[in-house]
C-alpha cells in the first residue's frame, strides 16, 4: 500500500526547529505588542481581598485616564493581574510569570509584606521596577540592593510607628504605652519601629504582647499590659484580629487611648468590633471625604467605572485606591521620561519625576536612591470609623 | 489577682468549647473507631449557616439555629456515608485523609459562596459585659460552659436511659454481636457522626458572637479539640469534657503569666508530656485486646 503524507516536504528537522522556535518565542517578551503591559500581583481573594480590590480600582482609573490621553510612548497601558492569595510563594511565581511570559514593563503589588519580601530579590535581579502600593514593611524598599528597583507609594512601618508614637504622646500625654501586636513578621517589623520611636524619646513601655490572628480572646494579654500601667496602646493587626482586641477591651471595661497602624481600614471593622471600634484611631495615607474637588472627581469616576459603588462606605479602603492611582501615575511618568520600557532606564527616570499631581499630593522628586518611598510621615492622616465610614479625626 | 480571674474566665469559656467539639470526636470514635477530621470545618459551617439564616434570610434565631445545627448533622451523615464507610468496608485507613480532605473542601466551598470577608454574628448576650474584680464577662461566655455541660448530661441520659442509646453502647462493646441481636449498626454509626457534627455546629454558633464568622475560623478549633480528645482519652465523655477545661485554662494561664509568645510551645509541650506519661489519655482506659 502506498503511504500518504499530509505534508510530504516537511522533514523531521523542520518540524523540530518549528517547535523550538515556538517555545523560544512564547518564552520571550513579545516586542511587537501594541500595548505596554503593567503586571499586578496582589491578594484578590482571601482576607485581604477588599484591599486588593481597592488597588485594582485605583490602577484601573489611572490607566483609563492615561489611555484617554493617548497612553504612554504612543501605546495604551494594559493591566495584567495575578492573585497571590497572600501567599509569598504564589506571589513570586506570579511575578516571574508576568515578567517572563507576559513581558510586563513593571510590577505593581505585593499587598502583604511577606509577599513583597519574596518578590523584591527577583525584581532586583531581573531589573524590573516593582512599585508597592500597600505593604508597609520597612525592609521592602530598604532592601540593601546595590541597584534597587523597588519603590513604594504607601505607608512605611518605621514612619508609621514614629507617627503613632507622636500621636499618643501629643494627644493623650501618654508616658508608658503598651504594644499589642499580631504574631507575624509585620508585627515584628513594627515592634522594632515602635521601640526605636520610644527610645528616641527616652520613654519606657508597659510591655510587648503578641496574639494570633485566630485568637478569640486577648483579655489575658491586655490585662498584663493594664497591670503594668499602660496608659495607651499601640495596635498592629489586620481587621478581624484588631476587632478581637477591641472586643476584649470592651469586656474588660478598659477605656484606653489606642493608636493603630492602618490594619482595620481593610474591611468591615465596626461590624466586627461593635460601637467601641470607633474609639480606635488609625493612620491613613488618604481619605475621600475631605471635601476636596480632586477627591470628589475621583469618586465620581469610580462610580462611573464600577457601578456597584454607591456610597463612600463602598470605597474603603481609600488608601489602597489612592496609593495605587498615584503609583500608576508616577510609573507612567517614568516610562514616558525613560522613552522605553527598559527596566534600568525606567528606574533612572523614577529619580527624575517632576510635578505629577496625584490624589495624595503633588509629587516632585518623590524618589531618590537613598529614599525610594514617596510618602513621608507628614503625609499621614489619622482617622476612625463612624457608622461604617472612615472619617478623619478632627484636630 | 485580676490577671488570674481574667485568665480563668477566658480559659473556662474556651475550654468548654474545645470540650464540646472534642465530645464529637469521642462519640464517633467510641462507636466506630473512626473520627471526622473535618470537625473544625463543621464548627465553621454552624457559624456560617447561623449567620446566613439570621442575617441574610432574616429567619428568627429560634428557627434558624436549630436548622443550622440540623444541617451540620446532615453534613456529618454525608461525611460518614461518602468519606468513611467506603474505606472502612475495605479495611483501609484512608478515611483519615478523606475526612481531612472533606474539611478542606468545605472550607473552600464556603470561601467561594459565602465570601472572604469576616462577618459578625450578633447576639444580645455579647453586647455588654458584667464587670467584676477588675475584669468582665459576657453572658455569652457563661452560656458556653452551661451548654457544654448540658449537652454532656443529655448524652449521658441518651446512652443510659433510651433504647437507641443502649443500642449505641452495644455497638461500642461488640459490633458483630450487636448486629446479630438485630441492631442496625450502620444506622448507629451514621447517627454517631450526625450527633458529632451537630455538637460542632452548636459550638460554632456559641462562639461566633465572641469571634467573627469566616471560612477558616474552624481549623484551629478542630486541631485543639482533637488534642483535647486525645488528652481526655478518647473513650470517656466526662474525661474529654474535663480535658477541655484543663486545656483551655492552661492555655489562658500560660498566656497571662508567661506571655503569649510561649503559649503554644508550653501548652502543646504539656500535651506531649501528658501523653508520654499516660498514653491512653488522662482519663482513658487502656484498650483491651482479646486474643
Amino acid at each position: 500500500m502506498k503511504s500518504t503524507r499530509i505534508f510530504p516536504k516537511v522533514t523531521r528537522r523542520v518540524l523540530l526547529s518549528g517547535v523550538v522556535g515556538l517555545a523560544v518565542l512564547s518564552g520571550l517578551p513579545a516586542f511587537a505588542e501594541d500595548t505596554i503591559k503593567i503586571g499586578l500581583v496582589a491578594a484578590l481573594s482571601g482576607q485581604s481581598a477588599k484591599s486588593g480590590e481597592a488597588i485594582t480600582r485605583g490602577l484601573t482609573i489611572a490607566i483609563d485616564e492615561i489611555n484617554e490621553k493617548g497612553g504612554v510612548l504612543g501605546k495604551p497601558l494594559e493591566l495584567v493581574s495575578r492573585d497571590d492569595e497572600s501567599n509569598p510563594g504564589k506571589g513570586l511565581v506570579a511575578a516571574r510569570e508576568l515578567v517572563q511570559r507576559e513581558g510586563v514593563a513593571a510590577l505593581i503589588g505585593g499587598l502583604d509584606t511577606p509577599v513583597s519580601f519574596a518578590i523584591v530579590p527577583f525584581a532586583n535581579q531581573s531589573k524590573v521596577p516593582f512599585v508597592g502600593p500597600w505593604a508597609a514593611g520597612t525592609g521592602i524598599t530598604k532592601n540593601g540592593a546595590e541597584e534597587n528597583y523597588v519603590f513604594r507609594v504607601s505607608a512605611v512601618d518605621e514612619y508609621v510607628d514614629e507617627a503613632i508614637t507622636e500621636y499618643l504622646i501629643s494627644n493623650y500625654g501618654s508616658k508608658k504605652p503598651g504594644m499589642i501586636l499580631i504574631n507575624n513578621p509585620w508585627g515584628e517589623s513594627n515592634e522594632k519601629g515602635l521601640l526605636k520611636a520610644l527610645e528616641k524619646r527616652g520613654m519606657e513601655h508597659a510591655g510587648i504582647e503578641k496574639f494570633e490572628s485566630n485568637d478569640v480572646d486577648v483579655v489575658p494579654q491586655l490585662t498584663r499590659l493594664k497591670e503594668n500601667g499602660a496608659d495607651g496602646l499601640f495596635v498592629v493587626a489586620n481587621v478581624a484580629p484588631t476587632a478581637q482586641v477591641v472586643k476584649s477591651l470592651d469586656r474588660m471595661g478598659w477605656d484606653v487611648p489606642m493608636a493603630s497602624h492602618w490594619g482595620p481600614s481593610g474591611g468591615r471593622f465596626t461590624e466586627l468590633a461593635g460601637k467601641s471600634g470607633e474609639k480606635l484611631h488609625f493612620i491613613q495615607t488618604y481619605l475621600f471625604n475631605e471635601g476636596d474637588p480632586k477627591g470628589e472627581a475621583m469618586f465620581a469616576k469610580l462610580q462611573e467605572t464600577f457601578p456597584e459603588i454607591e456610597t463612600m462606605a463602598d470605597v474603603t479602603p481609600a488608601t489602597g485606591i489612592a496609593n495605587a492611582y498615584d503609583a500608576m501615575l508616577l510609573l507612567a511618568a517614568a516610562i514616558d521620561k525613560a522613552g522605553s520600557t527598559d527596566g534600568p532606564a525606567i528606574r533612572q527616570a523614577m529619580y527624575e519625576i517632576e510635578n505629577i499631581e496625584g490624589l495624595i499630593k503633588t509629587y516632585t522628586d518623590p524618589f531618590s536612591p537613598e529614599d525610594q518611598d514617596a510618602i513621608a510621615p507628614g503625609d499621614y492622616v489619622f482617622a476612625h470609623f463612624v457608622e461604617g465610614e472612615i472619617i478623619p479625626i478632627k484636630k | 489577682m485580676t490577671l488570674l480571674i481574667a485568665a480563668l474566665v477566658t480559659g473556662i469559656g474556651l475550654g468548654s468549647m474545645y470540650g464540646l467539639i472534642a465530645l464529637g470526636f469521642q462519640i464517633t470514635y467510641s462507636v466506630s473507631s473512626t473520627v471526622n477530621f473535618a470537625q473544625g470545618s463543621v464548627v465553621m459551617l454552624g457559624a456560617v449557616l447561623g449567620y446566613v439564616f439570621t442575617e441574610r434570610l432574616a429567619i428568627n434565631w429560634m428557627v434558624a439555629y436549630p436548622l443550622a445545627i440540623l444541617c451540620c448533622g446532615l453534613f456529618g451523615i454525608l461525611v460518614e456515608m461518602l468519606l468513611v464507610r467506603p474505606f472502612v468496608e475495605r479495611k483501609s485507613e484512608a478515611w483519615l485523609m478523606a475526612t481531612v480532605a472533606g474539611g478542606i473542601f468545605l472550607d473552600n466551598a464556603v470561601l467561594f459562596t459565602f465570601g472572604n470577608e469576616p462577618r459578625s454574628l450578633s447576639s444580645p448576650l455579647a453586647q455588654s459585659a458584667w464587670q467584676f474584680a477588675g475584669t468582665g464577662i459576657y453572658p455569652q461566655q457563661l452560656l458556653i460552659p452551661l451548654a457544654a455541660v448540658g449537652v454532656a448530661l443529655a448524652l449521658h441520659f441518651l446512652f443510659r436511659k433510651t433504647l437507641q442509646g443502649r443500642a449505641l453502647l452495644a455497638v461500642v462493646q461488640n459490633t458483630q454481636a450487636a448486629r446479630l441481636m438485630g441492631i442496625n449498626t450502620t444506622l448507629m454509626v451514621s447517627g454517631s457522626f450526625a450527633i458529632s457534627a451537630m455538637l460542632a455546629g452548636c459550638a460554632g454558633l456559641l462562639i461566633a458572637p465572641l469571634f467573627s464568622v469566616h471560612s477558616d475560623m474552624g481549623t484551629l478549633f478542630g486541631l485543639k479539640a482533637f488534642a483535647v480528645a486525645i488528652l481526655g482519652g478518647m473513650t470517656s465523655a466526662s474525661g474529654v469534657m474535663l480535658a477541655g477545661f484543663i486545656f483551655g485554662v492552661t492555655e489562658a494561664l500560660v498566656t497571662a503569666y508567661l506571655g503569649s509568645s510561649s503559649t503554644y510551645i508550653v501548652v502543646f509541650g504539656l500535651v506531649i508530656l501528658a501523653l508520654t506519661l499516660k498514653p491512653d489519655g488522662l482519663f482513658g482506659r487502656p484498650a483491651v485486646k482479646k486474643v
